[in-house]
């Protein structure tokens, strides 16, 4: 093999560096996680080319249940397989992962602490064309609430992969919010992901950023565009929101003038509410929150989506600029 | 008396549902709250099964040849709560203290709390998704191990349980035996008149079940419907229990009135005359 084809190899089993959906990350992450672990299983509700599932299902058909359309009975059943010490997990769009079967994740999976993973794709607006009925922006506020649920928004592939492998070493139900569409490479070589850690890139003087998932990447060009203004920014990802790092954002709010939080979803109940209910009792500073707000989405691409819902790099910036003079 | 498990003498089972009727009884009048009418109803189902069909070890509940026990209509608690305490999982006088601050028995079991108890529920139409997915778990790890569940007639109406009869019937679950307790009441009155669910037999017949309709207080028709069950293969089979709410006392009888109360002090003497 030459060493061309060993890089590409290499790169392709930890995504680092690499733009990549998130779903794309975990379709791969399940794959290899199937061969490294007999007691993984995975359920999907006929979403599988989507979720990216398919390929765990051809390697793996006796490991895979496709529950047809039924998100309810798929999670039943997932709680069911955990009872006798596999590891599922159960995909489909987080709108119906979430909304349609979350009575059945509050009191099978959560109320018995069961050790499901619920690995949901298609959160956000930037599901795009197929507009509201498919765009998940309440998920992380209806998973955040139940007892003892983790969750992790991942900001790109390679902390997918480590989240998808973490998850499964984890004992408990997670819920791990996963994107359609390709999203850049945000975390350093060598990042490690861990539960409940969040990464802080930088503190800054004048504001930081508390960003999760696909609004990682315009955080950080917002400190750009800022730092030319000379305003200093810092940013953090924060990609468990449940249990949150709280240690990260008192040394952000001990710094920074403001704290802005930017999530591709309903400002309510999310990451921006997670993040003030903290720091409101904590240490209480300026907290704005930058998502979508309190509607439902629509068609259009997933670009032109991020403009008209102001989830852009500079969105983040001209809020910051508007709140600090 | 001594207790035998996996026991086929009917009259032993017959006496063993007439105890787990009186300590029903006896705890609900203790705790002021609780379902008396389909705790009842469902005693004779839940004395053949810990006293004759299910393999398990009270002193150890997490032995894992076990079969398992779903309680999908989770409000029967008290019936569940009976069988474990007569079985041995723990002492009698806990059913005291049944609905209790801090007490492992819920109004609803709760396996965290409870040994014995496999699952939480509660909020009905879950469990039967919760045994279809122990079913294929068990079949993966190539157990011998077989999964009950216990649905109430009323549950039925739940979408999910047909979502649930659908995927035991697609992945052919032959380990799997789930009963509907038919005593023909829910809440707020007649099946018939709430929500008709007829025709149960066609239902499930039609979603690819073998059926088994039975009398569900007729210990021989119980123990030979688990028989019967153990011998299909390729698909999962629902025993159709006919029974009638609150049985065994002849004041709750039928009442859909006694879904949800619990046996004043004078009632519960004559429970316990009845029964005794």
């Amino acid at each position: 093999m030459g060493s061309r084809d060993q890089e590409k190899k290499t790169q392709s089993t930890d995504f680092a560096g690499q733009a990549v959906a998130t779903r794309d990350a975990y379709g791969a992450a399940l794959l290899e996680l199937g061969k490294r672990n007999e007691n993984i299983v995975v359920l999907d509700a006929d979403l599988s080319g989507s979720t990216k599932t398919k390929g765990f299902s051809k390697a793996f058909p006796e490991r895979f249940f496709n529950m047809g359309i039924s998100e309810q009975d798929m999670i039943g059943t997932a709680g069911g397989l955990s009872l006798t010490g596999k590891i599922p997990f159960a995909s489909t769009f987080a709108v119906f992962e979430t909304g349609r079967a979350w009575e059945q994740i509050r009191q099978t999976l959560c109320y018995s602490h069961l050790n499901v993973k619920l690995a949901a794709t298609h959160s956000g607006i930037t599901v795009g064309e197929d507009g509201a009925s498919h765009q998940a922006l309440e998920d992380v506020a209806l998973m955040r609430v139940l007892p003892g649920m983790t969750v992790i928004v991942p900001a790109d592939g390679f902390e997918t992969k480590q989240a998808i492998d973490t998850a499964a070493e984890f004992s408990g139900p997670v819920y791990i919010r996963l994107g359609r569409s390709k999203v850049p490479a945000v975390m350093p070589a060598g990042y490690k992901f861990q539960i409940g850690k969040a990464y802080t890139y930088s503190v800054g003087k004048d504001a930081t950023i508390v960003a999760a998932g696909i609004m990682v990447a315009p955080a950080l060009e917002a400190k750009e565009i800022l730092a030319k203004e000379g305003i200093d920014a810092g940013v953090i990802n924060m990609s468990t929101i449940k249990p949150l790092d709280g240690e990260a954002l008192l040394a952000a709010a001990g710094r920074s003038k403001i704290i802005l939080t930017a999530e591709e979803h309903s400002i309510i109940g999310g990451l921006g509410s997670a993040v003030s209910e903290f720091l409101s009792e904590h240490h209480p500073v300026r907290v704005l929150k930058l998502g979508v707000m309190d509607t439902f989405g629509c068609s259009g691409s997933p670009k032109e989506l991020i403009q008209l819902y102001g989830l852009t790099a500079g969105n983040i910036a001209d809020t910051i600029k508007n709140n600090l003079k | 008396m001594q207790t035998i498990l996996n026991s086929r003498d009917i009259a032993y089972l017959r006496q063993r549902a007439r105890e787990i009727r009186i300590e029903i009884v006896t705890m609900l009048e203790k705790s002021g709250s609780g379902h008396t009418g389909g705790s009842l109803s469902a005693a004779d189902i839940i004395a053949a099964l810990y006293f004759y069909k299910m393999k398990h070890r009270p002193a150890d509940p997490d032995w894992p040849g076990r079969d398992r026990f779903v309680l999908s209509k989770g409000h029967a608690a008290p019936v569940l709560y009976a069988a474990l305490a007569l079985t041995g999982y723990f002492d009698k006088s806990l059913l005291d203290s049944l609905r209790r601050v801090g007490c492992p028995l819920q109004g609803h079991p709760s396996s965290k709390l409870l040994a014995g108890v496999e699952i939480s529920t509660g909020s009905l139409g879950q469990g039967l998704s919760i045994a279809n997915g122990i079913a294929l778990g068990l079949r993966l790890d190539k157990s011998p191990s077989r999964v009950y569940c216990l649905l109430g007639d009323g549950e039925i109406q739940e979408g999910q349980i047909w979502e649930a009869a659908m995927s035991a019937s697609h992945y052919g679950l032959d380990n799997l035996c789930a009963f509907v307790d038919m005593n023909g009441l829910q809440i707020d009155g007649r099946c018939c008149d709430v929500m008709n669910i007829e025709p149960v037999n066609d239902k499930w017949k039609a979603f690819g079940w073998h059926t088994i309709p039975i009398d569900g207080h007729d210990m021989q028709a119980i123990v030979d419907a688990l028989d019967e069950a153990e011998k299909v293969k390729g698909k999962p089979c629902m025993v159709l229990a006919k029974t009638v709410k609150g049985k065994g006392v002849s004041i709750f009888e039928g009442k859909a009135e006694y879904h949800g109360i619990t046996p004043t002090t004078e009632e519960l003497e004559i429970a316990i005359k009845e029964l005794g």
